[in-house]
């Protein structure tokens, strides 16, 4: 069964990092949005220059974006080295219904009562860059409750806590790369970049590939949000299509009638290295039970 | 080349920790059970001030080089090596992971352990690769390190400590910044700055 650790994350020193630390803490001049917004445009005029001038399309977030300013000493500013994959790197790590229980992926049913929200359905397939299913995978994901806060010490953004809502959930993926959660529509949230900094509501989202290159944390976003423009972390994807391909549908095909709005979403993860058998590229359930 | 254009990552966040980290996470096996061994080290930013709220991945042979796919690494049962883990540093910018020296995967190669990490303020995550400090003639062998200058060379091997657990630290940013690796041929992804060069 999924765990109830809503008290424990809360009761817990170790799980405790610093939220952002910037806006007002330092005695430093308070950083406002439109001190940000500038450079968010700069940096985005500087991409749009280049792109005429021929440039390709970048498809990753910078890992130098100033406007998120914990990034600035988080940054490797050498070339990323490139290596080619070796045996390990060439395969995933297993996982399977020993280490996922099928009732993790609904966040709605972790605690006695419904959690406070709009329930919503989010779906999708984990594929490689050939297209090829992604199965039996794992999938993280972690998020606000509705009002837009986090069970987790350290966020103090004073919004309610809902007893019934922990945010966190798991599944595996299906034959065909599937994977789909019941959850709640996080709320956006405020964090201490600089002044008046707000989220746009995010899922946040752990995949594993066919091979650990292929390894990937990200955030899942909602159409239409009136935060893209403002916030550094997203625009920290500096291609606006790239920036879409975080961006669910709503999908009417996918609600559920009188239950769940429905959110559809493909992952693509990078493209796989190794020369696959037969038995790998038509799917492996990946468990032994 | 793919045919697909990959999705982008985001970072982590600070707060996963009430999502990532499960019991047994950094146990590959058990402490101190036969063979089992430390492998430890402090993640550092550009400043050289620890980082508090990063986590790391391994995922390894076993210590006859086998690529192991065993499930079972979320609900450990104690017996079965399954050769990934995951482990978040503690306040003070330590991890530990308790694991076992990941053999050659072929003869006559360096055996080292893949590691990803994440971390707050970190956009997307980073892969590295932490080596064996024995046996020289593997690791002058070894594609990647050997395409390496010796500076930059010797932040992707461990300490052997006297306890003969590893010890090993990584560094985001700075003169003695790790060796992060980028797996895609054609240069698409990953760009570090603005304008690499």
């Amino acid at each position: 069964m999924p765990q109830d650790n809503t008290a424990q994350a809360l009761e817990s020193e170790e799980l405790v990092p610093p939220a952002e630390p910037h806006a007002a803490h330092d005695g430093k001049k308070v950083e406002t949005q439109a001190d940000l917004s500038a450079e968010i445009s700069a940096i985005g005029d500087r991409y749009a220059q280049a792109l005429k001038n021929g440039k390709g399309p970048e498809t990753m977030p910078r890992l130098d974006y100033a406007p998120y300013r914990s990034s600035i000493l988080r940054h490797p500013t050498k070339s990323l080295h490139h290596a080619d994959p070796e045996t390990i790197e060439l395969y995933s790590p297993a996982f399977g219904h020993q280490d996922v229980h099928a009732l993790e992926s609904d966040l709605t049913i972790q605690h006695n009562g419904e959690p406070q929200g709009e329930r919503i359905i989010v779906a999708g397939r984990v594929l490689d860059g050939d297209g090829r299913p992604v199965a039996g995978q794992l999938v993280e994901i972690w998020q606000a409750n509705a009002s837009g806060r986090y069970v987790h010490k350290r966020d103090q953004h004073p919004a309610p806590l809902d007893p019934n809502f922990t945010g966190v959930g798991r599944c595996i993926t299906g034959a065909d790369g599937s994977y789909s959660f019941t959850t709640i529509k996080p709320g956006a949230y405020p964090w201490k970049n600089h002044l008046n900094a707000w989220r746009p509501a995010h899922i946040h989202f752990s995949m594993f590939g066919s091979e650990f290159t292929q390894r990937i944390v990200t955030q899942m976003y909602f159409p239409g949000d009136q935060l893209f423009p403002l916030d550094p972390i997203y625009q920290s994807i500096v291609d606006q299509d790239a920036r879409d391909r975080l961006v669910a549908q709503y999908d009417h095909e996918l609600t559920s009638p009188e239950w769940a709005l429905g959110y559809k979403w493909d992952i693509i993860l990078t493209g796989s290295k190794r020369t696959w058998t037969e038995n790998e590229a038509y799917g492996d359930a990946g468990d032994e039970e | 080349m793919s045919k697909l254009t990959p999705t982008p990552g985001q970072t982590v966040g600070p707060f996963y920790g009430y999502a990532l980290p499960f019991n047994k996470d950094n146990e590959l096996l058990a402490p101190g059970s036969p063979g089992s061994i430390r492998l430890q080290g402090t993640v550092y930013d550009g400043a050289g001030n620890t980082i508090p709220d990063a986590i790391l991945e391994i995922w390894q042979p076993d210590s006859e080089g086998n690529v192991v796919q065993r499930t079972g690494s979320l609900v450990r049962d104690g017996y079965t090596f399954t050769g990934w883990g995951r482990g978040s540093v503690g306040n003070s910018g330590v991890y530990t992971f308790t694991t076992v020296n990941p053999g050659p995967t072929a003869p006559g190669a360096a055996p080292f352990i893949s590691v990803a990490v994440f971390a707050r303020g970190l956009m997307n995550r980073l892969f590295t690769r932490v080596y064996l400090p024995e046996n020289e003639e593997a690791l002058a062998n070894d594609p990647l390190l050997s395409s390496l200058d010796p500076e930059r060379r010797k932040t992707l091997i461990a300490r052997r400590d006297p306890d003969g657990g590893l010890t090993w630290d990584i560094r985001l940013q700075g003169g003695d910044e790790t060796v992060f690796l980028d797996f895609q041929q054609d240069g698409s992804l990953d760009p570090v700055t603005e304008n690499p060069a």
